[in-house]
Protein backbone atom coordinates (compact mmCIF):
# COMPACT_ATOMS: atom_id res chain seq x y z
CA UNK A 1 0.00 0.00 0.00
CA UNK A 2 1.22 3.47 -0.81
CA UNK A 3 2.63 5.35 2.15
CA UNK A 4 4.18 8.78 2.06
CA UNK A 5 6.39 10.34 4.71
CA UNK A 6 6.91 14.07 4.73
CA UNK A 7 7.95 17.11 6.71
CA UNK A 8 7.12 20.76 6.34
CA UNK A 9 10.25 22.72 5.38
CA UNK A 10 10.02 25.06 8.35
CA UNK A 11 9.34 22.40 10.93
CA UNK A 12 11.51 19.77 12.60
CA UNK A 13 11.01 16.52 10.71
CA UNK A 14 10.20 13.67 13.04
CA UNK A 15 12.36 14.83 15.90
CA UNK A 16 13.89 11.77 17.60
CA UNK A 17 12.22 12.59 20.90
CA UNK A 18 8.85 12.05 19.21
CA UNK A 19 9.73 8.53 18.25
CA UNK A 20 9.86 7.64 21.92
CA UNK A 21 6.66 9.54 22.75
CA UNK A 22 3.43 7.63 22.80
CA UNK A 23 1.15 7.99 19.83
CA UNK A 24 -2.34 9.23 20.62
CA UNK A 25 -4.84 7.38 18.47
CA UNK A 26 -8.38 8.56 17.70
CA UNK A 27 -11.16 8.15 15.13
CA UNK A 28 -10.32 11.42 13.42
CA UNK A 29 -7.80 14.28 13.56
CA UNK A 30 -8.83 17.82 12.68
CA UNK A 31 -5.91 20.13 11.90
CA UNK A 32 -6.65 23.79 12.68
CA UNK A 33 -8.67 25.22 15.58
CA UNK A 34 -10.14 28.25 13.81
CA UNK A 35 -13.82 28.59 12.99
CA UNK A 36 -13.69 26.00 10.22
CA UNK A 37 -11.80 23.34 12.17
CA UNK A 38 -13.70 23.96 15.40
CA UNK A 39 -17.10 23.78 13.68
CA UNK A 40 -16.18 20.52 11.97
CA UNK A 41 -14.64 19.05 15.14
CA UNK A 42 -17.76 19.97 17.13
CA UNK A 43 -19.90 18.30 14.46
CA UNK A 44 -17.72 15.17 14.36
CA UNK A 45 -17.84 14.85 18.13
CA UNK A 46 -21.61 15.15 17.86
CA UNK A 47 -21.53 12.18 15.49
CA UNK A 48 -19.86 10.21 18.26
CA UNK A 49 -16.33 10.18 16.84
CA UNK A 50 -13.31 10.31 19.13
CA UNK A 51 -11.92 13.58 17.76
CA UNK A 52 -8.57 15.30 18.27
CA UNK A 53 -8.29 18.97 17.28
CA UNK A 54 -4.71 20.13 16.67
CA UNK A 55 -3.94 23.85 16.64
CA UNK A 56 -0.99 26.21 16.50
CA UNK A 57 -0.08 28.70 19.20
CA UNK A 58 -0.77 32.39 19.56
CA UNK A 59 1.51 33.59 16.78
CA UNK A 60 -0.55 31.85 14.08
CA UNK A 61 -2.49 33.70 11.39
CA UNK A 62 -6.08 33.41 12.52
CA UNK A 63 -8.82 34.94 10.41
CA UNK A 64 -11.26 33.53 12.95
CA UNK A 65 -10.14 36.07 15.55
CA UNK A 66 -10.16 39.14 13.32
CA UNK A 67 -13.24 38.98 11.14
CA UNK A 68 -16.36 41.07 10.68
CA UNK A 69 -19.02 38.68 11.97
CA UNK A 70 -21.54 38.71 9.17
CA UNK A 71 -23.72 35.70 8.49
CA UNK A 72 -24.07 36.87 4.94
CA UNK A 73 -25.94 35.36 2.02
CA UNK A 74 -27.22 37.80 -0.57
CA UNK A 75 -24.14 38.28 -2.73
CA UNK A 76 -22.60 34.83 -2.38
CA UNK A 77 -22.26 32.71 -5.49
CA UNK A 78 -22.37 35.03 -8.49
CA UNK A 79 -21.87 32.65 -11.42
CA UNK A 80 -21.77 29.76 -8.93
CA UNK A 81 -25.34 29.09 -7.74
CA UNK A 82 -24.19 26.02 -5.81
CA UNK A 83 -22.33 28.40 -3.48
CA UNK A 84 -25.51 30.46 -2.98
CA UNK A 85 -27.37 27.26 -2.08
CA UNK A 86 -24.66 26.07 0.33
CA UNK A 87 -24.50 29.49 1.98
CA UNK A 88 -28.25 29.73 2.33
CA UNK A 89 -28.29 26.22 3.74
CA UNK A 90 -25.77 27.33 6.33
CA UNK A 91 -27.78 30.44 7.26
CA UNK A 92 -30.70 28.05 7.73
CA UNK A 93 -28.65 25.80 10.03
CA UNK A 94 -27.38 28.74 12.10
CA UNK A 95 -30.35 29.11 14.49
CA UNK A 96 -30.09 25.42 15.36
CA UNK A 97 -26.34 25.72 15.87
CA UNK A 98 -26.74 28.85 18.03
CA UNK A 99 -29.41 27.17 20.17
CA UNK A 100 -27.33 24.01 20.52
CA UNK A 101 -24.23 25.97 21.55
CA UNK A 102 -26.21 28.10 24.01
CA UNK A 103 -27.73 25.00 25.59
CA UNK A 104 -24.37 23.23 25.88
CA UNK A 105 -22.18 26.15 26.94
CA UNK A 106 -24.40 29.02 28.06
CA UNK A 107 -22.62 31.22 25.50
CA UNK A 108 -24.85 33.53 23.48
CA UNK A 109 -23.43 33.85 19.97
CA UNK A 110 -25.58 36.98 19.46
CA UNK A 111 -27.05 35.63 16.25
CA UNK A 112 -29.53 37.95 14.56
CA UNK A 113 -30.94 37.31 11.11
CA UNK A 114 -33.22 40.28 10.40
CA UNK A 115 -32.17 40.53 6.73
CA UNK A 116 -29.44 42.84 5.53
CA UNK A 117 -28.59 45.54 3.04
CA UNK A 118 -25.74 46.42 0.74
CA UNK A 119 -25.61 50.21 0.48
CA UNK A 120 -24.88 51.87 -2.86
CA UNK A 121 -23.25 55.30 -2.82
CA UNK A 122 -23.76 56.17 -6.51
CA UNK A 123 -26.20 55.47 -9.34
CA UNK A 124 -23.46 53.42 -10.96
CA UNK A 125 -23.08 51.23 -7.87
CA UNK A 126 -26.86 50.86 -7.63
CA UNK A 127 -27.17 49.78 -11.28
CA UNK A 128 -24.26 47.35 -11.05
CA UNK A 129 -25.68 45.83 -7.89
CA UNK A 130 -29.13 45.53 -9.44
CA UNK A 131 -27.73 43.72 -12.48
CA UNK A 132 -25.73 41.38 -10.30
CA UNK A 133 -28.67 40.47 -8.07
CA UNK A 134 -30.94 39.93 -11.11
CA UNK A 135 -28.34 37.65 -12.68
CA UNK A 136 -28.02 35.66 -9.46
CA UNK A 137 -31.79 35.27 -9.29
CA UNK A 138 -31.76 33.82 -12.82
CA UNK A 139 -28.92 31.48 -11.89
CA UNK A 140 -30.79 30.35 -8.77
CA UNK A 141 -33.54 28.86 -10.96
CA UNK A 142 -36.26 27.02 -9.06
CA UNK A 143 -34.35 27.42 -5.81
CA UNK A 144 -35.20 31.12 -5.99
CA UNK A 145 -33.47 34.18 -4.56
CA UNK A 146 -35.52 36.73 -2.72
CA UNK A 147 -34.17 40.26 -2.85
CA UNK A 148 -35.21 43.83 -3.52
CA UNK A 149 -33.44 46.88 -4.87
CA UNK A 150 -34.61 49.64 -2.56
CA UNK A 151 -34.45 53.35 -3.38
CA UNK A 152 -33.23 55.97 -0.95
CA UNK A 153 -36.57 57.26 0.32
CA UNK A 154 -37.85 53.87 1.36
CA UNK A 155 -34.43 52.90 2.70
CA UNK A 156 -34.33 56.00 4.91
CA UNK A 157 -37.44 54.65 6.64
CA UNK A 158 -35.62 51.39 7.38
CA UNK A 159 -32.25 52.80 8.48
CA UNK A 160 -32.18 55.76 10.89
CA UNK A 161 -29.81 58.58 10.01
CA UNK A 162 -29.08 57.40 6.48
CA UNK A 163 -26.65 59.76 4.73
CA UNK A 164 -27.62 61.84 1.70
CA UNK A 165 -24.96 60.12 -0.41
CA UNK A 166 -26.74 56.77 -0.27
CA UNK A 167 -28.78 56.30 -3.45
CA UNK A 168 -30.22 52.90 -2.55
CA UNK A 169 -29.43 49.35 -1.51
CA UNK A 170 -30.01 45.70 -2.26
CA UNK A 171 -31.88 43.88 0.50
CA UNK A 172 -32.37 40.20 1.16
CA UNK A 173 -34.19 38.48 4.00
CA UNK A 174 -31.47 35.84 4.49
CA UNK A 175 -28.70 38.01 5.92
CA UNK A 176 -27.64 38.44 9.52
CA UNK A 177 -24.71 38.68 11.91
CA UNK A 178 -23.27 37.12 15.07
CA UNK A 179 -20.37 37.54 17.46
CA UNK A 180 -17.51 35.63 15.81
CA UNK A 181 -15.48 35.47 19.03
CA UNK A 182 -18.40 34.12 21.03
CA UNK A 183 -18.95 31.58 18.24
CA UNK A 184 -15.32 30.44 18.32
CA UNK A 185 -15.34 30.17 22.11
CA UNK A 186 -18.67 28.32 22.14
CA UNK A 187 -17.53 25.82 19.49
CA UNK A 188 -14.36 25.09 21.45
CA UNK A 189 -16.15 24.74 24.75
CA UNK A 190 -18.93 22.55 23.35
CA UNK A 191 -16.33 20.36 21.67
CA UNK A 192 -14.17 19.85 24.75
CA UNK A 193 -17.09 19.49 27.15
CA UNK A 194 -18.47 16.73 24.94
CA UNK A 195 -15.16 14.89 25.33
CA UNK A 196 -13.25 16.20 22.31
CA UNK A 197 -9.50 16.70 22.75
CA UNK A 198 -8.19 20.17 21.88
CA UNK A 199 -4.39 20.32 21.65
CA UNK A 200 -2.85 23.79 21.27
CA UNK A 201 0.77 24.51 20.38
CA UNK A 202 0.56 21.48 18.14
CA UNK A 203 1.51 22.69 14.70
CA UNK A 204 1.58 19.72 12.35
CA UNK A 205 5.11 19.60 10.98
CA UNK A 206 5.45 16.13 9.52
CA UNK A 207 4.11 12.60 9.46
CA UNK A 208 3.01 9.81 7.17
CA UNK A 209 -0.01 9.42 4.93
CA UNK A 210 -1.54 6.18 3.63
CA UNK A 211 -5.14 5.38 2.68
CA UNK A 212 -7.24 5.61 5.86
CA UNK A 213 -4.08 5.61 7.94
CA UNK A 214 -2.57 8.92 8.98
CA UNK A 215 0.09 9.87 11.47
CA UNK A 216 1.16 13.43 12.19
CA UNK A 217 4.01 14.91 14.20
CA UNK A 218 3.66 17.98 16.39
CA UNK A 219 5.59 19.58 19.23
CA UNK A 220 2.85 18.19 21.48
CA UNK A 221 3.34 14.61 20.35
CA UNK A 222 2.35 12.16 17.65
CA UNK A 223 -1.25 11.58 16.62
CA UNK A 224 -2.72 8.81 14.47
CA UNK A 225 -6.18 8.22 13.00
CA UNK A 226 -7.84 6.59 10.00
CA UNK A 227 -9.29 9.97 9.05
CA UNK A 228 -7.88 13.49 8.96
CA UNK A 229 -9.48 16.82 8.14
CA UNK A 230 -7.23 19.67 7.03
CA UNK A 231 -8.87 22.87 8.27
CA UNK A 232 -5.72 24.87 8.89
CA UNK A 233 -6.79 28.03 7.06
CA UNK A 234 -3.79 29.48 5.24
CA UNK A 235 -1.74 26.55 6.58
CA UNK A 236 -3.67 24.23 4.27
CA UNK A 237 -1.69 25.43 1.24
CA UNK A 238 1.41 23.62 2.58
CA UNK A 239 -0.35 20.67 4.22
CA UNK A 240 -2.70 19.59 1.43
CA UNK A 241 -0.19 18.35 -1.17
CA UNK A 242 1.31 15.79 1.21
CA UNK A 243 -2.15 14.24 1.58
CA UNK A 244 -2.71 14.13 -2.18
CA UNK A 245 -4.91 17.22 -1.96
CA UNK A 246 -4.68 20.73 -3.38
CA UNK A 247 -5.73 23.93 -1.62
CA UNK A 248 -4.16 26.90 -3.38
CA UNK A 249 -5.30 29.48 -0.82
CA UNK A 250 -3.69 32.89 -0.45
CA UNK A 251 -3.95 35.61 2.20
CA UNK A 252 -6.10 38.65 1.52
CA UNK A 253 -5.89 41.42 4.08
CA UNK A 254 -8.92 43.12 5.58
CA UNK A 255 -8.87 46.10 7.95
CA UNK A 256 -11.62 46.82 10.44
CA UNK A 257 -12.40 49.81 12.68
CA UNK A 258 -14.62 49.65 15.77
CA UNK A 259 -16.42 52.55 17.46
CA UNK A 260 -17.28 53.05 21.10
CA UNK A 261 -20.55 51.55 22.31
CA UNK A 262 -23.71 53.42 21.46
CA UNK A 263 -27.38 52.71 22.03
CA UNK A 264 -28.86 50.53 19.33
CA UNK A 265 -29.54 52.47 16.16
CA UNK A 266 -29.12 50.01 13.31
CA UNK A 267 -31.89 47.40 13.03
CA UNK A 268 -29.97 45.27 10.54
CA UNK A 269 -26.43 44.72 9.29
CA UNK A 270 -25.01 46.30 6.16
CA UNK A 271 -22.17 44.67 4.19
CA UNK A 272 -19.52 46.93 5.72
CA UNK A 273 -21.28 48.47 8.75
CA UNK A 274 -22.90 46.59 11.61
CA UNK A 275 -23.81 47.37 15.19
CA UNK A 276 -23.00 44.57 17.62
CA UNK A 277 -25.14 43.36 20.49
CA UNK A 278 -22.98 45.38 22.92
CA UNK A 279 -23.49 48.54 20.87
CA UNK A 280 -20.13 49.03 19.16
CA UNK A 281 -20.28 49.74 15.47
CA UNK A 282 -17.92 47.75 13.29
CA UNK A 283 -16.68 49.34 10.10
CA UNK A 284 -15.07 47.18 7.48
CA UNK A 285 -13.42 45.84 5.62
CA UNK A 286 -10.81 46.32 2.97
CA UNK A 287 -9.66 43.72 0.46
CA UNK A 288 -5.90 44.01 -0.04
CA UNK A 289 -3.47 41.72 -1.84
CA UNK A 290 -0.37 42.25 0.31
CA UNK A 291 0.72 38.71 1.16
CA UNK A 292 1.37 37.67 4.77
CA UNK A 293 1.34 41.25 6.08
CA UNK A 294 -0.97 42.04 8.99
CA UNK A 295 0.08 45.68 9.43
CA UNK A 296 -2.52 48.42 9.24
CA UNK A 297 -2.36 51.33 6.85
CA UNK A 298 -3.83 54.78 7.60
CA UNK A 299 -4.99 55.50 4.00
CA UNK A 300 -7.08 52.31 3.97
CA UNK A 301 -8.41 52.99 7.47
CA UNK A 302 -9.39 56.50 6.32
CA UNK A 303 -11.25 55.05 3.34
CA UNK A 304 -13.16 52.64 5.55
CA UNK A 305 -14.11 55.48 7.90
CA UNK A 306 -15.05 57.79 5.04
CA UNK A 307 -17.41 55.34 3.44
CA UNK A 308 -19.06 54.71 6.79
CA UNK A 309 -19.48 58.45 7.41
CA UNK A 310 -21.02 58.91 3.96
CA UNK A 311 -23.42 56.06 4.66
CA UNK A 312 -24.36 57.27 8.17
CA UNK A 313 -23.01 60.77 8.96
CA UNK A 314 -23.67 60.32 12.71
CA UNK A 315 -21.00 57.61 12.81
CA UNK A 316 -18.39 60.36 12.31
CA UNK A 317 -19.25 61.69 15.79
CA UNK A 318 -18.31 58.40 17.46
CA UNK A 319 -14.85 57.63 18.76
CA UNK A 320 -12.91 54.77 17.21
CA UNK A 321 -11.72 52.56 20.07
CA UNK A 322 -10.11 49.65 18.25
CA UNK A 323 -8.79 48.79 14.81
CA UNK A 324 -6.99 45.80 13.39
CA UNK A 325 -6.21 43.83 10.28
CA UNK A 326 -6.49 40.12 9.56
CA UNK A 327 -5.88 37.80 6.64
CA UNK A 328 -8.72 36.14 4.75
CA UNK A 329 -8.23 32.60 3.49
CA UNK A 330 -8.88 33.03 -0.24
CA UNK A 331 -9.11 30.48 -3.04
CA UNK A 332 -8.33 31.73 -6.56
CA UNK A 333 -12.06 32.04 -7.35
CA UNK A 334 -13.13 33.08 -3.84
CA UNK A 335 -15.24 29.95 -3.30
CA UNK A 336 -14.79 27.35 -0.57
CA UNK A 337 -12.78 24.19 -1.22
CA UNK A 338 -14.01 20.82 0.07
CA UNK A 339 -12.37 17.60 -1.04
CA UNK A 340 -11.54 14.06 -0.12
CA UNK A 341 -8.17 12.78 -1.30
CA UNK A 342 -8.33 10.16 -4.05
CA UNK A 343 -4.78 9.12 -3.40
CA UNK A 344 -5.24 8.86 0.36
CA UNK A 345 -8.94 8.29 1.08
CA UNK A 346 -9.85 9.44 4.57
CA UNK A 347 -8.05 12.77 4.15
CA UNK A 348 -10.36 15.77 3.72
CA UNK A 349 -9.83 19.50 3.22
CA UNK A 350 -12.11 22.38 4.16
CA UNK A 351 -11.29 26.01 3.38
CA UNK A 352 -13.41 29.09 2.97
CA UNK A 353 -13.35 32.83 3.32
CA UNK A 354 -16.71 32.97 5.14
CA UNK A 355 -16.15 30.79 8.15
CA UNK A 356 -18.72 32.60 10.29
CA UNK A 357 -21.46 32.34 7.71
CA UNK A 358 -20.65 28.73 6.91
CA UNK A 359 -20.29 27.54 10.52
CA UNK A 360 -23.85 26.18 10.44
CA UNK A 361 -23.12 24.08 7.37
CA UNK A 362 -19.71 22.95 8.61
CA UNK A 363 -20.96 21.73 11.98
CA UNK A 364 -24.28 20.26 10.87
CA UNK A 365 -23.95 19.27 7.20
CA UNK A 366 -20.27 18.77 6.37
CA UNK A 367 -19.22 17.01 9.59
CA UNK A 368 -21.82 14.22 9.19
CA UNK A 369 -20.57 13.64 5.62
CA UNK A 370 -17.00 13.33 6.87
CA UNK A 371 -18.20 10.98 9.61
CA UNK A 372 -19.84 8.82 6.91
CA UNK A 373 -16.62 8.97 4.90
CA UNK A 374 -18.19 10.38 1.75
CA UNK A 375 -18.78 13.97 0.66
CA UNK A 376 -22.26 14.49 -0.83
CA UNK A 377 -22.46 15.23 -4.56
CA UNK A 378 -23.70 18.75 -3.65
CA UNK A 379 -20.10 19.46 -2.71
CA UNK A 380 -18.63 18.19 -6.01
CA UNK A 381 -18.40 21.69 -7.51
CA UNK A 382 -16.28 22.77 -4.53
CA UNK A 383 -13.53 20.24 -5.30
CA UNK A 384 -10.13 21.78 -6.06
CA UNK A 385 -10.29 19.82 -9.31
CA UNK A 386 -11.94 22.94 -10.68
CA UNK A 387 -8.50 24.58 -10.72
CA UNK A 388 -7.03 21.82 -12.91
CA UNK A 389 -9.18 22.64 -15.93
CA UNK A 390 -6.69 23.76 -18.58
CA UNK A 391 -7.15 27.39 -19.56
CA UNK A 392 -8.42 27.95 -23.10
CA UNK A 393 -5.52 29.06 -25.29
CA UNK B 1 -13.48 62.13 50.30
CA UNK B 2 -11.16 63.93 47.83
CA UNK B 3 -9.59 67.32 48.45
CA UNK B 4 -7.00 69.18 46.44
CA UNK B 5 -3.58 69.21 48.11
CA UNK B 6 -3.23 72.56 49.91
CA UNK B 7 0.20 73.35 48.51
CA UNK B 8 -0.88 73.20 44.89
CA UNK B 9 -2.39 76.01 42.87
CA UNK B 10 -5.47 77.66 44.28
CA UNK B 11 -8.87 76.49 43.11
CA UNK B 12 -9.82 79.33 40.80
CA UNK B 13 -11.69 77.70 37.94
CA UNK B 14 -15.42 77.20 38.38
CA UNK B 15 -16.98 74.23 36.57
CA UNK B 16 -20.36 72.54 36.98
CA UNK B 17 -20.59 68.87 37.87
CA UNK B 18 -24.15 67.63 37.44
CA UNK B 19 -25.18 71.27 37.66
CA UNK B 20 -23.40 72.05 40.96
CA UNK B 21 -20.52 74.54 40.95
CA UNK B 22 -17.09 73.14 41.87
CA UNK B 23 -13.85 75.13 42.14
CA UNK B 24 -10.72 73.44 40.82
CA UNK B 25 -7.17 74.62 40.09
CA UNK B 26 -6.23 75.73 36.62
CA UNK B 27 -4.87 72.77 34.67
CA UNK B 28 -6.81 70.16 36.65
CA UNK B 29 -8.79 67.51 34.80
CA UNK B 30 -12.54 67.14 34.57
CA UNK B 31 -12.05 63.83 36.41
CA UNK B 32 -10.53 65.74 39.35
CA UNK B 33 -13.62 67.97 39.39
CA UNK B 34 -15.84 64.89 39.42
CA UNK B 35 -13.99 63.45 42.43
CA UNK B 36 -14.04 66.76 44.28
CA UNK B 37 -17.78 67.05 43.68
CA UNK B 38 -18.25 63.83 45.67
CA UNK B 39 -20.59 62.11 43.24
CA UNK B 40 -21.24 58.40 43.90
CA UNK B 41 -20.71 57.66 40.18
CA UNK B 42 -20.04 59.51 36.96
CA UNK B 43 -21.30 56.81 34.65
CA UNK B 44 -23.08 53.48 34.50
CA UNK B 45 -21.72 50.75 32.25
CA UNK B 46 -23.74 50.12 29.08
CA UNK B 47 -24.49 46.43 29.53
CA UNK B 48 -24.93 45.79 33.28
CA UNK B 49 -25.51 49.36 34.48
CA UNK B 50 -22.78 49.11 37.09
CA UNK B 51 -21.70 52.52 38.60
CA UNK B 52 -18.22 53.90 37.95
CA UNK B 53 -15.93 56.72 39.11
CA UNK B 54 -12.62 57.82 37.54
CA UNK B 55 -10.01 55.19 38.37
CA UNK B 56 -6.72 55.19 36.49
CA UNK B 57 -6.54 58.96 35.78
CA UNK B 58 -4.40 58.20 32.75
CA UNK B 59 -6.74 57.35 29.91
CA UNK B 60 -6.78 53.58 29.93
CA UNK B 61 -9.75 52.34 31.98
CA UNK B 62 -12.61 54.43 30.56
CA UNK B 63 -14.30 54.45 33.96
CA UNK B 64 -14.38 58.28 33.87
CA UNK B 65 -16.65 58.63 30.82
CA UNK B 66 -18.84 61.70 31.16
CA UNK B 67 -20.84 64.07 29.06
CA UNK B 68 -18.70 67.20 28.87
CA UNK B 69 -20.12 70.37 27.38
CA UNK B 70 -22.79 68.30 25.67
CA UNK B 71 -20.43 65.75 24.11
CA UNK B 72 -21.07 62.23 25.43
CA UNK B 73 -18.53 59.54 26.34
CA UNK B 74 -15.52 61.79 26.92
CA UNK B 75 -12.74 60.51 29.13
CA UNK B 76 -12.88 63.09 31.92
CA UNK B 77 -9.30 62.35 33.01
CA UNK B 78 -8.03 63.40 29.58
CA UNK B 79 -9.87 66.72 29.52
CA UNK B 80 -8.48 69.89 31.14
CA UNK B 81 -11.05 72.09 32.89
CA UNK B 82 -12.12 75.42 31.45
CA UNK B 83 -14.23 78.08 33.18
CA UNK B 84 -17.93 77.23 33.01
CA UNK B 85 -17.36 73.66 31.77
CA UNK B 86 -20.41 71.44 32.25
CA UNK B 87 -19.66 67.88 33.31
CA UNK B 88 -22.63 65.52 33.47
CA UNK B 89 -23.20 61.87 34.14
CA UNK B 90 -22.93 59.40 31.27
CA UNK B 91 -25.90 57.09 31.54
CA UNK B 92 -25.02 53.80 29.86
CA UNK B 93 -24.13 53.77 26.18
CA UNK B 94 -24.22 57.12 24.47
CA UNK B 95 -26.87 58.06 21.98
CA UNK B 96 -25.30 57.94 18.55
CA UNK B 97 -28.16 59.59 16.75
CA UNK B 98 -30.21 62.25 18.49
C1 LIG C 1 -11.10 41.13 7.80
C2 LIG C 1 -11.91 39.88 7.67
C3 LIG C 1 -13.30 39.96 7.69
C4 LIG C 1 -14.07 38.81 7.57
N1 LIG C 1 -15.42 38.92 7.66
C5 LIG C 1 -16.18 37.80 7.64
C6 LIG C 1 -17.59 37.89 7.80
O1 LIG C 1 -18.15 38.97 8.00
N2 LIG C 1 -18.33 36.74 7.75
C7 LIG C 1 -17.74 35.52 7.52
O2 LIG C 1 -18.44 34.53 7.44
N3 LIG C 1 -16.41 35.41 7.39
C8 LIG C 1 -15.62 36.52 7.44
N4 LIG C 1 -14.26 36.41 7.31
C9 LIG C 1 -13.69 35.11 7.02
C10 LIG C 1 -13.53 34.22 8.21
O3 LIG C 1 -12.87 34.90 9.25
C11 LIG C 1 -12.70 33.01 7.75
O4 LIG C 1 -13.38 32.36 6.72
C12 LIG C 1 -12.53 32.01 8.83
O5 LIG C 1 -12.06 32.61 10.00
C13 LIG C 1 -11.55 30.97 8.38
O6 LIG C 1 -11.38 30.08 9.43
P1 LIG C 1 -10.29 28.97 9.37
O7 LIG C 1 -10.53 28.14 10.54
O8 LIG C 1 -10.27 28.35 8.04
O9 LIG C 1 -8.91 29.78 9.43
P2 LIG C 1 -8.09 30.42 10.65
O10 LIG C 1 -8.92 31.23 11.52
O11 LIG C 1 -6.91 31.08 10.01
O12 LIG C 1 -7.64 29.19 11.49
C14 LIG C 1 -6.70 28.28 11.02
C15 LIG C 1 -6.09 27.62 12.21
O13 LIG C 1 -5.25 26.59 11.75
C16 LIG C 1 -4.09 26.58 12.53
N5 LIG C 1 -3.01 25.98 11.74
C17 LIG C 1 -2.43 26.46 10.61
N6 LIG C 1 -1.47 25.62 10.19
C18 LIG C 1 -1.45 24.59 11.07
C19 LIG C 1 -0.65 23.40 11.17
N7 LIG C 1 0.29 23.09 10.28
N8 LIG C 1 -0.90 22.57 12.22
C20 LIG C 1 -1.86 22.87 13.15
N9 LIG C 1 -2.63 23.96 13.08
C21 LIG C 1 -2.43 24.82 12.05
C22 LIG C 1 -3.86 28.02 12.89
O14 LIG C 1 -3.15 28.10 14.07
C23 LIG C 1 -5.27 28.57 13.04
O15 LIG C 1 -5.71 28.50 14.37
C24 LIG C 1 -13.46 37.55 7.42
C25 LIG C 1 -12.07 37.47 7.42
C26 LIG C 1 -11.30 38.61 7.56
C27 LIG C 1 -9.82 38.49 7.56
S1 LIG D 1 -9.91 57.40 34.77
FE1 LIG D 1 -9.25 55.75 33.58
S2 LIG D 1 -9.57 56.46 31.57
FE2 LIG D 1 -10.07 58.15 32.76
Amino acid sequence: MERQAWALVDGPAMAPSHASMQTRGSDVIVVGGGLVGAAIAHGLRGEGLDTVLLDEGDIAFRASRGNFGLVWVQSKGFGAPWYQRWTRGSAGEWPGLAADLAARTGIDTALQQPGGVHLCLSEQEFEDRGRRMAQMQVEAGNFGLEYRMIRRDELAEMLPGLGPSVVGASWSPYDGHASPLALLQALHRAFTEAGGAYVPNAKVTGGTAAPNDFRVETAAGTFAAPRIVLAAGLGNADLAPVFGLNTPVRPQRGQILVTERARTVLPMPCTTIRQTGEGTIMLGDSMEEVGFDTRQSPPVMAQVAQRAALSFPWIAELNIVRAWSALRVMAPDGLPIYDQSERFPGAFTANCHSGVTLAGAHARLLAPMIARGVLDPVLDPFSAKRFDVPRAA
Amino acid sequence: MFRARPEVRPATVEVFVEGSPVLVPEGATAAAAVLLAGLPAIRETPVTGSPRLPLCQMGVCFDCLAEIDGIPNRQACMVTVAPGMRIARQHGAREALR
